[in-house]
């Protein structure tokens, strides 16, 4: 039975401070779930504890004992393992599974080894995580959740007492996030600590054993998850001012056909898709990871173009590419944000106005006093938060960048939307504006497409609900007849044993 | 408890210093270091050889540096899209042999002595915008595949031999043409005792500066470079911003080429070869200009500068030239290094 403890943990960077003594703990065979809205501070507290920062001052002690990780060295040879959000970072995709799952001793281990041996001892790790793989396959034959049990592995490959998993689930399907949870009550069964940090409230309330809420530096709940529900965690992590979860209830007055697509090819997934948009109207495309959500987005909006064209106002347009969808007035929130929804080492202005810049081009130059009175505009209606107009995107929130991402296909007065998995990543507050903004655009008359896997979010507001499957749409369902299970039976291809990993 | 006493010592001697080092002196580094760089050369230049701070030998500063200059402009815009041409020294190359060509063995005028290599020049643009854009290579093995063909080229057109006045004739005889005044203008020339290729960098540097800066042309080569993908969902031609971009290198680059061959009077071969790294390390020293963490091409005329300061000076004190590029070498990862360690923090 080993015990982790952090007690009054304060870390400031610059003037700016971000844990304001925090305490937090594992024991052996726990589910410690963290949660916090983003920018609560958890990333930096566990960044703490698997010494990748140094504290300002406080305690972390294991069985008493107290510890100084200088450097995340220190914390594995203490038995603190980290799996990391983003598993690409922490593997080496060029290399044999077997190589990745082994890589702790190729770095402390002896000079020499047998390949042999090397493949066994990956294979019986591989099982422990319930991964039946050629160990010898290279790494980047692995889907996503593959990775993520690799990198369990690898964490179990040397001596561990205490494992910390950030959004584990962010990218998995249903069946690969049960598989994981499989997993993780194993390792919980022979004695590991776990560290579970997720946003996603249903499975940390079936996982966990406790639960801590940070926000703003300080821990605003800490209880058994027994004695825990959504209501009092949504609470602590918004602070007093509850919001309850948007729940529209009016019905939307629809207008006519906007965007229609007709037995439409999708070229990633060769499969064949239709289905249409009103004025008004918010449309949700639920899937799981792997449905072909993103494909289809994508293929819309002339990103990955596809040979067959869409209906646009009752005019067929071949959609080649994305600046011919944006003058089709289509607009386009891609999932990976701060990849491909907004340039991060740009200013809120540039961003706001890219899809725009010849409206405040004159003579090819920039009229920088105008545009920047428009991008002022804009950022005061979409609520968006920031010191200043000409303030890099990279020092705004997570909500604050979508916002800008959103914000940017309103200034080209578009009218159809298509939002991919656009509450990935932010916390419910951001969310919550998120989905204002949504609503603004159907009192608007514009047409929303609303791509996600947050099949809640869906039954809050969409009008309709398109459920994929395997790159086809499974089901449709009115905003009354749908529930969370009729969805999930679509997604899932009717039953959950089919899912496509 | 000796160490007790001593650490206590250090902290009042120096009260609040550290903290000012990192508030003030750093930023301050960061932005103006560079130019304090050239400050301190020609400042230690000066003190050394007295010749050093004359008029006369700072006109021969910029107009080496202007040549560095006009090449180095064509690789900022390359590195802007993120991209990198490593053509450029074998373009300014084929520039200067192919107009001191057209001078001297086709007895062209000056005009079409500028136009033929210009559209020569474009042509390789467009051959490492087709590799890069459309064959999608990796922009860096691309333009060195084009640099090597490109070298090949100009050196098999003029056997290996440099083009000059009257130079005798495989067929016997001489060359029938000859550099013509006007065209030696273009590098020798000087108005109101301003070198000509001052001015033409200058022209240069000034339009290239307030297009980036304030077009829309501008603003999308850099957006193009900052993300591609993002850049591309948000509706900007990246494909055709990247093709421009390697048709301004080769343009600059040819440019450079065509002063070059206006300067020495001769059709050298391999001329281009030696500007390439100098050109890049200018465009790389300009990321430290000012802070500007990016290329620009204020920041690479100074960087120009400062290894034309530094050659000349270099050369004043009779210090080989092959020893120069340690010196050169140095600068290069000094700037880097202090614009990385700022970016990192």
């Amino acid at each position: 039975m080993a015990k982790l403890s952090l007690s009054n943990i304060t870390k400031s960077f610059g003037d700016q401070s971000v844990l304001k003594g925090v305490d937090f703990g594992v024991s052996s065979g726990e589910v410690h779930a963290l949660l916090g809205a983003n920018g609560a501070g958890k990333s930096t507290l566990m960044k703490i504890l698997s010494g990748d920062y140094e504290r300002d001052s406080g305690t972390i002690t294991i069985d008493e004992k107290e510890q100084f990780f200088k450097t995340p060295a220190d914390a594995k040879l203490a038995g603190i393992e980290m799996v990391v959000q983003e598993v690409d970072t922490a593997l080496v995709s060029s290399l044999s599974i077997a190589e990745n799952v082994t890589m702790n001793s190729f770095i402390s281990g002896t000079s020499f080894f047998s390949w042999n041996k090397r493949n066994k001892k990956a294979k019986e790790l591989l099982r422990r995580v319930g991964l039946h793989i050629d160990p010898t396959f290279p790494l980047s034959h692995c889907s996503l959740a593959q990775k993520q049990l690799v990198l369990i592995a690898k964490a179990l490959s040397s001596d561990i007492s205490f494992i910390i998993l950030d959004e584990p689930t962010a990218a998995l399907s249903k069946k690969e996030a049960d598989h994981l949870f499989t997993v993780l009550r194993e390792l919980q069964k022979d004695g590991v600590g776990i560290i579970y940090i997720s946003h996603r409230l249903p499975e940390v309330l079936t996982l966990s054993t406790k639960i801590t809420v940070l926000k703003d530096g300080y821990v605003t709940l800490h209880e058994d998850t027994d004695s825990s529900s959504t209501k009092r965690i949504v609470q602590a992590m918004l602070g007093n001012d509850l919001v309850e979860l948007l729940n529209d209830e009016e019905k939307r007055v629809l207008g006519k056909t906007l965007f229609e697509v007709k037995e439409f090819t999708v070229p990633a997934t060769n499969e064949k898709i239709s289905l249409s948009v009103k004025q008004g109207e918010i449309v949700g495309i639920a899937g799981l990871v792997g449905a072909g959500k993103t494909e289809t987005a994508r293929a819309f909006f002339g990103a990955d173009p596809s040979p067959d064209p869409i209906i646009m106002n009752g005019n067929k347009v071949k959609i080649t590419s994305p600046q011919k969808a944006i003058a089709s007035g289509i607009g386009f929130v891609p999932e990976e944000r701060r990849k491909e929804g907004v340039l991060v080492d740009y200013n809120v202005i540039e961003n706001l106005t890219l899809p725009v810049l010849n409206q405040f081009t004159k003579f090819g130059l920039i009229q920088k006093e105008q545009e920047k009175k428009e991008a002022e505009r804009w950022i005061k209606q979409l609520g968006i938060k920031t010191e200043s107009p000409s303030l890099l995107l990279n020092h705004l929130s997570g909500g604050n960048q979508q916002k800008a991402a959103i914000g940017k296909w309103l200034l080209n007065d578009g009218d159809v939307f298509i939002l991919d998995e656009p509450t990935k990543g932010i916390d419910v507050g951001a969310k919550q504006d998120v989905f204002q903004c949504m609503k603004d655009l159907a009192d608007k008359s514009k047409g929303i497409l609303y791509f996600t896997s947050e099949f809640q979010e869906l039954l809050a507001f969409c009008d309709r609900i398109l459920v994929m499957y395997d790159g086809k749409i499974a089901g449709e369902l009115t905003k009354e007849e749908a529930t969370m299970e009729k969805i999930m039976h679509f997604a899932t291809g009717g039953h959950y044993g089919t899912v496509r990993s | 408890m000796a160490q007790y006493v001593h650490k206590e010592t250090i902290k009042d001697n120096v009260k609040g210093a550290p903290f000012q080092f990192q508030e003030k002196v750093f930023p301050f580094l960061y932005r103006y270091g560079t130019l304090l760089v050239i400050l301190l050369t020609i400042i230690s230049f000066s003190l050394a050889n007295d010749k050093f701070l004359s008029y006369q030998n700072f006109t021969d500063i910029l107009r080496s540096v202007s040549i560095i200059t006009l090449l180095a402009i064509g690789v900022t815009i390359s590195l802007i899209v993120g991209g990198f041409d490593l053509s450029v020294g074998s373009t300014a190359s084929l520039a200067t042999v192919t107009s001191a060509a057209a001078l001297v063995l086709y007895r062209q005028e000056t005009i079409v002595a500028i136009l033929i290599p210009i559209a020569i020049g474009l042509i390789i643009g467009l051959l490492n915008s087709f590799f890069v854009v459309k064959v999608k290579l990796p922009d860096l093995l691309a333009t060195l595949a084009v640099m090597y063909i490109i070298n090949g080229l100009h050196l098999t057109f003029t056997k290996g031999y440099s083009i000059y006045n009257n130079m005798p004739l495989g067929e016997g005889g001489t060359a029938p043409g000859v550099f013509l005044p006007s065209f030696l203008f273009i590098g020798q020339g000087e108005i109101f005792s301003v070198p000509v290729p001052v001015i033409i960098m200058l022209i240069a540097v000034i339009v290239v500066h307030f297009i980036l800066q304030q077009s829309r042309f501008g603003r999308l080569l850099y957006i193009t470079g900052g993300n591609e993908e993002a850049a591309r969902l948000s509706g900007v031609p990246v494909q055709r911003y990247k093709m421009y971009a390697y048709l301004l290198s080769a343009f600059f680059a040819t440019l450079a080429g065509i002063v070059l061959a206006a300067r020495i009077g001769t059709g050298q071969v391999s001329a281009g070869a030696p500007l390439l790294m100098d050109g890049v390390a200018a465009a790389f020293i300009g990321f430290s200009v000012f802070g500007a963490g990016k290329p620009n091409v204020i920041g690479t005329f100074f960087g120009a500068v400062l290894i034309g300061i530094l050659l000349n000076g270099l050369t004043m004190l009779n210090v080989p030239y092959y020893a120069q590029d340690i010196v050169k070498g140095a600068i290069l990862i000094g700037a880097l290094a202090f614009m990385y360690y700022e970016k990192k923090k």
